[in-house]
């Protein structure tokens, strides 16, 4: 193991993880790539076992861009048999520290804990130590609650997706997708490829927002025509599924008692406020549900990387050209600058290696990133969420899925109880406060404070070096107040166990 | 995306039980009842396989919960697995005996006697 003398650790083997690993390890560096998952590709490149694929082969074929996975594949699996890439899976990094506080130049600690996918013969915890850490976490799926969406059978749209790529399983067998963003028509397309019918798709934006936004934003578009192809693509094949696409529209609420048995669909005004009068019902045994996602920052703040607000309204993390986090010897590629999809997140994770490998990074590799950038741009600020979305949710609907907090104490707790920002909402509620960390309900929470007037900022007085959360207390709504970075000290849950096997700080 | 393309659109469901085009490899049992699985399932899926879409209940309103986000984020699909609780089933692969049963608020009642 040649983990003493990495030189690079690298954190999650998804499109910018794999890029990074391989790119670098062509450049001459030793590195370690460590990732939660029991295979690399991380959740856009999500493929079964080989052995239920064996049973599946029509599913040896689920992305239209397998090529650029096969061929990161081959690279690490050459890497690793000449032993300049350790790659190391089912292991989730908790929490980077600096290994020695005393250098000047920094020397990062990766402690890691086992997950559930880990071989029983994998137990133990494991610490990485390396001179340079690239961050390639990637995004989860962001989620507006509305009254019905913890009923069994409401799943994330990114879930049933998941849930498809690796396991080969559907929900159910009409199965109505909802919420914002693009992921929603390859979801449908994946679902009814798999034998599901997708009776509507119900988009909150209107597809128009792509092109009223400016001279810069045609331009954005133009230039990356296959992009555009890519969703005339998904919308073809929608109409060969019989899919009706519903744009400003949302489902405003999930019927059942034990399960999902129907949707209410409402038509939105500009704002994402359902227009009354337009409400229907559509029946079905499953709905997959995603407003789009959020990037996975718990690594970066903890280690206090600078961040900003992207266009779709989410907290990223500030990079350099370089794709340098504000902490030297930090680097980071892929969604946890924003979200903008696996192409540019494969671009990110090679310009970072030659970056960190002190090599000059090829001219095409930059013009593809400001590209793609440019077009993730658009499309984030297309889909983010208007402020009226809130008028869906009722007083008694659970917010916070974990800890089963409804609206009405989240606004109780800021209009009378004095909150002024996520933090105390927190505090006082216990939103956030369950085992996902907020992850789940962190967005809505954030805009539900934003409404009161009140800053989003989940941690005051930190010295995060963000750009976020100064415009707090203003009478201007939900549109002028930027949300602040989630702060988790531990990036997952860690069982007592592995901290108690933690090594005492060592002499050498 | 493309795959439908090539297929009628009301092929059967992955949900269906299983035909000898997607055979069945071993067993488990979920509340007592004997279940198909898939080697290289993760249980939420072989759960999902057999149209089980809840295996726990919240602790606080006894609310029927199953697998959420499907990438082992929200902690909806916890459960327990040969009497071990708080198993994320959409990450902890299924194997060949596994007893699975329904998690009843923080799974650990025995202790809190």
């Amino acid at each position: 193991m040649p983990r003493s003398k990495t030189e690079l650790a690298v954190v999650g083997a998804g499109p910018a993880g794999l890029a990074a690993a391989v790119t670098a390890a062509d450049l001459g560096l030793t590195v370690t790539l460590l990732d939660a998952g029991a295979r690399p590709g991380g959740q856009y490149y999500r493929h079964p076992a080989p052995a239920l694929a064996a049973t599946h082969p029509q599913a040896a074929a689920p992305h239209h861009d397998r090529r650029t996975f096969t061929t990161l594949l081959s690279r690490l699996r050459a890497h690793q048999a000449a032993g300049r890439i350790a790659y190391v899976p089912h292991h989730h990094v908790w929490s980077v520290t600096r290994a020695d506080p005393t250098r000047t130049d920094p020397t990062w600690t990766l402690h890691t804990r086992t997950t559930e996918s880990a071989p029983t013969s994998v137990t133990a915890p494991l610490a990485v130590t390396a001179p340079a850490v690239l961050l390639a976490t990637g995004s989860y799926e962001r989620h507006l609650p509305f009254p019905g969406w913890t009923l069994p059978g409401v799943v994330g749209a990114g879930g049933a997706q998941a849930m498809l790529k690796g396991g080969l399983v559907l929900p159910g067998r009409r199965i109505v997708v909802a919420g914002s963003g693009p992921l929603l028509l390859a979801v449908a397309g994946s679902l009814a490829g798999a034998g599901a019918r997708v009776p509507a798709v119900v988009e909150a934006a209107a597809y128009t927002g792509y092109a009223t936004g400016g001279a810069a934003a045609t331009a954005a578009l133009l230039r990356n025509p296959a992009k555009l192809a890519e969703g005339a693509r998904h919308g073809a094949a929608l109409l060969r599924a019989h899919t009706r696409l519903l744009t400003r529209h949302a489902v405003v609420e999930a019927h059942g008692t034990d399960r999902v048995e129907a949707v209410t669909v409402a038509r939105l005004d500009r704002d994402w406020r359902p227009v009354p009068g337009t409400s229907r019902r559509i029946p079905c045994d499953a709905l997959a549900v995603g407003h789009g996602l959020v990037p996975e920052l718990s690594l970066a703040t903890a280690l206090g990387c600078a961040t900003r607000t992207a266009p779709d309204g989410t907290v990223a993390l500030a990079l350099d050209a370089d794709l340098r986090t504000s902490v030297p010897g930090v680097w980071s590629a892929g969604e946890t600058g924003g979200i903008g999809g696996a192409q540019l997140a494969v671009a990110e994770g090679a310009l970072a290696a030659h970056s960190i490998a002190q090599a000059p990074a090829p001219t095409r590799l930059r013009r593809t990133r400001t590209r793609l950038r440019a077009f993730a741009d658009v499309m984030g600020a297309a889909h983010r969420p208007g402020a009226g979305w809130q008028h869906w949710l009722p007083d008694a609907t659970d917010v916070c899925r974990c800890e089963e907090v409804p609206a009405g104490r989240i606004r109780e707790s800021l209009a009378e109880l004095g909150a002024r920002d996520a933090r105390t909402v927190k505090l006082l509620t216990r939103a956030g406060m369950g085992w996902c960390q907020g992850r789940m309900c962190g967005p809505a929470v954030a805009a539900l404070c934003a409404a009161a007037g009140a800053g989003a900022g989940t941690d005051t007085g930190t010295d995060t070096g963000t750009d976020t959360g100064t415009d707090t207390g203003t009478d201007t709504g939900a549109e002028e107040t930027a949300p602040a970075p989630d702060r988790r000290p531990l990036a997952c849950p860690v069982p007592l166990r592995d901290l108690a096997q933690l090594p005492l700080p060592a002499a050498d | 995306m493309m795959q439908s393309r090539t297929r009628p659109p009301e092929r059967p469901p992955r949900t269906h039980p299983p035909t000898p085009e997607h055979p069945v490899s071993y067993k488990l049992t979920f509340d007592g009842r004997e279940l198909p699985a898939q080697e290289g399932q993760s249980v939420a899926a072989a759960l999902w396989s057999a149209g089980i879409l809840a295996w726990r209940t919240t602790r606080t309103n006894g609310a029927p919960r199953g697998a959420f986000c499907g990438i082992g984020q929200c902690y909806d699909c916890l459960v327990t697995v040969n009497g071990r609780p708080n198993q994320r089933a959409c990450l902890l692969p299924a194997r060949p005996g596994d007893t699975v049963t329904t998690q009843e608020g923080t799974g650990r009642a025995a202790l809190e006697d």
